[in-house]
Order: C-alpha cells, then sequence, then structure tokens
C-alpha cells in the first residue's frame, strides 16, 4: 500500500506516495523524474546511484523511499546553481573525467562529500573518498585529477 | 525488483518483536545485506521491520567497567572512525574500516554487519543448495576459489566479515532481545559452523533482534590489529585476514586470541596459532612456527590452495608488526 512520505531534495520540499518496496532510486527517477541519478547493478557495487543524504553519500538503491522520509538528499541535480556548474562539475570537463558519463554523478557527489571535509586530499585520500564508484571505461586517473584540481 | 512486502516502523523493541511473528518478516537495520538478498530472491519477505525508530539501539557509549556499549544499529563508518575504539581497539575500527565500500559503510551497521548471510555464488545464484535446503553443495566440486579452506563440512562458505573477527579476538559478547526475554552470547558463540547445523549462520531465531555489541575493558597490555588481503583494493572481501588481540607482558605474548577472517564458515580462532606464540617473545623462530601453524590443519579445494601461503605470509608479516608496536 502506498504510503505518502516528506522529504527535501536538493533543497526543495516534495510530498510523493511510495510503496513499500519502492527504492529511493527509483522513486527519484520514475516518481520525480531525477534521472541525473544511475541505476546500475542495483545490489550495491557500483556506486552509479549515489546520493548525499543527511550530509553522507549512500547507495540509494539500498535505501528504501520509506527510510528516506525526513531526510535531506542532494542528487546531482541539486548541485548547479544559476552561477553554473558546480566547480567539481566543470572540472570533470575540462580533466577530461568523463567518458561514457554513467559513473559521473556517482563519482561527483562522492567527491563533493570528500571535498567537503577535506578540501585537499591527498591522491590516496581522493582515490578512498571515490573507492565506492566504478568507472567502467576505467578512466580513474582524469577522475583522480579533476578532484585534486579543485582542492588546489 | 523487489518482491512485495509490507513495512513497519516501530519505536521499541517490544513492539518490533511482536511484528517478527513469522520468519518471512524481515529486520531491516542498514539494508545493505537485506535488499541485495531479496532482489536476488535468496529468501522470501512479507513484512520489514524497520529498526531505525528505536533510539536504544543507536550510540557507542562507554561502560561503568571500563569496556564499550556499541548499539546494534552504530554503523561502520561510526566504529571505523570513533576515537574511543581506535585507541582503546584498533582491531575493530580496522575491520570496520576495511569492510565494503565508503557508501556502504555509511549505511550498513554492526548488528547487520555479524548478521549478514553469505556470499558463496552458489547460495546468491539460483542453486538450490545445502544451505537453502538442497541437496548439494555446489562449490565443493565448482568453482571454489574463494571458499573456505578450514571448518568446512558439507558447505564451504566463507564467513564474510572483517568486523566477527575483530570482535571474537576481543572477546565481545552480544545482547540479544525476543520474545523470551533478554540474553547475552560471546561473539565467538554467536556464530553457528556447518558441522553444527547448515541452515542457519548464527544463534538468532527468527523472532530475536541483535541489540548491542559488549566490549570488555582492554586488558592490561593490549596490542591489537586486523589485515585484510583482497584481490582489489577496495570494496571487496577478504581472500585471507587476520585479526590480532595479544596482551603482551614486557616482550611476552601473556595471553589473547588470534581469529582468521577468509579461512572459514565463521570466524576462525586460530588455536594453532595460539598455542604457538603463548609465552613466547615474537622472534623469528616463534613466528615462523607460528606461520606454519596457521594452515597446519587446513583442507583446501581444488582452486583455492593459494590461500595458505597468503595466511602463511600475513600471520609473519602482522606478528612481527605487533611485536614492534
Amino acid at each position: 500500500m502506498k504510503r505518502i512520505i516528506q522529504l527535501t531534495i536538493n533543497d526543495k520540499e516534495y510530498e510523493v506516495a511510495v510503496e513499500p518496496n519502492q527504492t529511493l532510486t527509483d522513486m527519484l527517477r520514475y516518481e520525480l523524474g531525477l534521472t541525473g541519478t544511475k541505476k546500475g547493478c542495483e545490489v550495491g557495487d557500483c556506486g552509479s546511484c549515489t546520493v548525499i543524504m543527511d550530509g553522507i553519500p549512500v547507495n540509494s538503491c539500498l535505501v528504501l523511499a520509506m527510510q528516506a522520509n525526513g531526510r535531506k538528499i542532494t542528487t546531482i541535480e541539486g548541485l548547479e546553481t544559476e552561477k553554473g556548474m558546480h566547480p567539481i562539475q566543470k572540472a570533470f570537463v575540462e580533466k577530461g573525467a568523463i567518458q561514457c558519463g554513467f559513473c559521473t554523478p556517482g563519482m561527483i557527489l562522492s567527491s563533493k562529500s570528500l571535498l567537503d571535509k577535506n578540501p585537499n586530499p591527498t591522491e590516496e585520500e581522493i582515490r578512498a573518498g571515490i573507492s565506492g564508484n566504478l568507472c567502467r571505461c576505467t578512466g580513474y586517473q582524469k577522475i583522480v585529477d579533476a578532484v585534486k584540481s579543485v582542492g588546489k | 525488483m523487489l518482491p512485495n512486502f509490507s513495512y513497519v516502523r516501530p519505536k521499541s523493541l517490544d513492539e518490533a518483536v511482536r511484528h517478527l511473528d513469522s520468519p518471512e518478516n524481515r529486520i531491516h537495520a542498514g539494508g545493505t545485506d537485506l535488499l541485495g538478498c531479496l532482489r536476488e530472491r535468496v529468501f522470501g519477505v512479507a513484512k520489514i521491520v524497520s529498526l531505525s525508530g528505536i533510539q536504544e539501539l543507536k550510540g557507542i557509549t562507554e561502560t561503568a567497567e571500563g569496556g564499550l556499549r556499541i548499539g546494534a544499529l552504530a554503523t561502520l563508518r561510526e566504529i571505523a572512525e570513533s576515537p574511543l575504539i581506535r585507541s582503546k581497539y584498533p582491531v575493530l575500527a580496522q575491520g570496520a574500516a576495511e569492510a565494503a565500500s565508503p557508501q556502504l559503510r555509511n549505511q550498513g551497521t554492526l548488528g547487520g554487519n555479524l548478521c549478514q548471510k553469505p556470499r558463496c555464488w552458489y547460495y546468491r545464484g539460483d542453486f538450490h543448495c545445502l544451505r537453502k535446503g538442497g541437496d548439494l553443495c555446489y562449490a565443493m566440486v565448482g568453482e571454489n576459489a574463494f571458499h573456505c579452506i578450514l571448518g568446512g563440512d558439507a558447505c564451504y562458505i566463507v564467513h564474510p566479515s572483517d568486523t566477527a573477527p575483530a570482535l571474537v579476538a576481543l572477546g565481545a559478547t552480544v545482547r540479544i532481545t525476543g520474545a523470551g526475554g533478554p540474553r547475552t552470547v560471546p561473539v565467538e558463540e554467536f556464530f553457528v559452523p556447518p558441522t553444527q547445523d547448515l541452515t542457519r549462520e548464527t544463534v538468532l531465531e527468527h523472532n530475536e533482534i541483535l541489540t548491542e555489541i559488549l566490549l570488555p575493558p582492554p586488558p592490561q597490555g593490549l596490542r591489537s590489529s586486523y589485515r585484510k588481503v583482497r584481490a582489489r583494493r577496495s570494496w571487496d572481501f577478504a581472500l585471507a585476514g587476520v585479526a590480532l588481540a595479544l596482551q603482551f607482558r614486557g616482550e611476552e605474548v601473556a595471553g589473547g586470541r588470534v581469529v582468521l577472517s577468509g579461512a572459514a564458515p565463521i570466524p576462525w580462532r586460530s588455536v594453532e596459532v595460539e598455542e604457538v606464540i603463548l609465552g613466547k617473545r615474537l622472534d623469528a623462530e616463534t613466528i615462523s612456527a607460528a606461520a606454519e601453524a596457521v594452515v597446519k590443519n587446513a583442507e583446501p579445494l581444488a582452486q583455492n590452495d593459494y590461500k595458505l601461503p597468503l595466511f602463511r605470509a600475513i600471520v609473519e608479516e602482522e606478528l612481527s608488526a605487533i611485536a614492534k608496536v
């Protein structure tokens, strides 16, 4: 049976009717049209569904929509402002850190979470920070370069 | 696609236990293992009982005796980052930090890490194996590179947890609440090997909830560490691992435990290594004897004898390192 949940997504309040077996990924994509959050493995292996929930990155495929009741979510759509792309997004474009692009939203949100906490990470800290996100184009070096360039 | 189920979020433990009146009603903590199992149809579900509304299951606090009480819902990230755990029980902080990926450590809980289901690909896949009530262990003659070398019997899973070996090494206990009231079980006795019962991984009944993990005060001279070897540097289970919690008197090992991950269907206490090092200084001779002892009783399967040199090497390296602390 559907139930109404209330949550904040990208600083906007939402009320959404969700099924108990609906994941946060599916709710974002199919109920709200926020398709920047990608659906990859759906078992927590790939990190392409990463969103930031109450300040920490989570795999939204392993969060039930009902669990998100009352929570604050940031998706990739929340990073761009009227001033344009977020500095991390710009760095990904400038450094060639995007190949097919499927991992990019998750990579950027994991990077954002790292940089918010640690504005000048070492290469090792960057690699650890994005270690829950797979890039099947294997373009990790440019992603690390991009995150490093924002840090400086 | 997840199967259909109803969802409840009780506010108290009593209420949660009342919802567990059928084995198809599943406890939901971090959900990182549960949702994967449900999606892969490893077991059925009628109702999800979320523990997230029960405040008493959260938090990490020091006990009056100088030990630690960890609520079952403490996340792996909280365990890995807790200054208390890092300073007093480094083996546990390291185990939590080595588990899974950053996202999964943000979501996954310590209680859930102890209650997670095996990662055997036959068990997780479309195989009606022994553990799922069938009559064949497919790993025994199939693809068994990631299976056990110790403690296997008819079923050859390895226990996937990185925190459980640390907790066994530290002599931790768990508190369990159910319809019959609370009980306390040493973590060492919490896990059920296939020799005892093939159809379960822990002593937990379907209507019981693991509520907290209790660590005794660190004994005098305690040094501890966790080492994990895996094929990838992140988000992978242990091929071989060792948790050490040793008490030193001067340079001599006066007591403690050595517990293996990636070796057996349960966190595996290596009594063989403990016997070699007890009462000894960790000199080259003792360390080399310990490295031989760790695999003395191993019975590798067709594809996993590579684990023998791995275990010998990590026991040697970790004992050498802890001797110098």
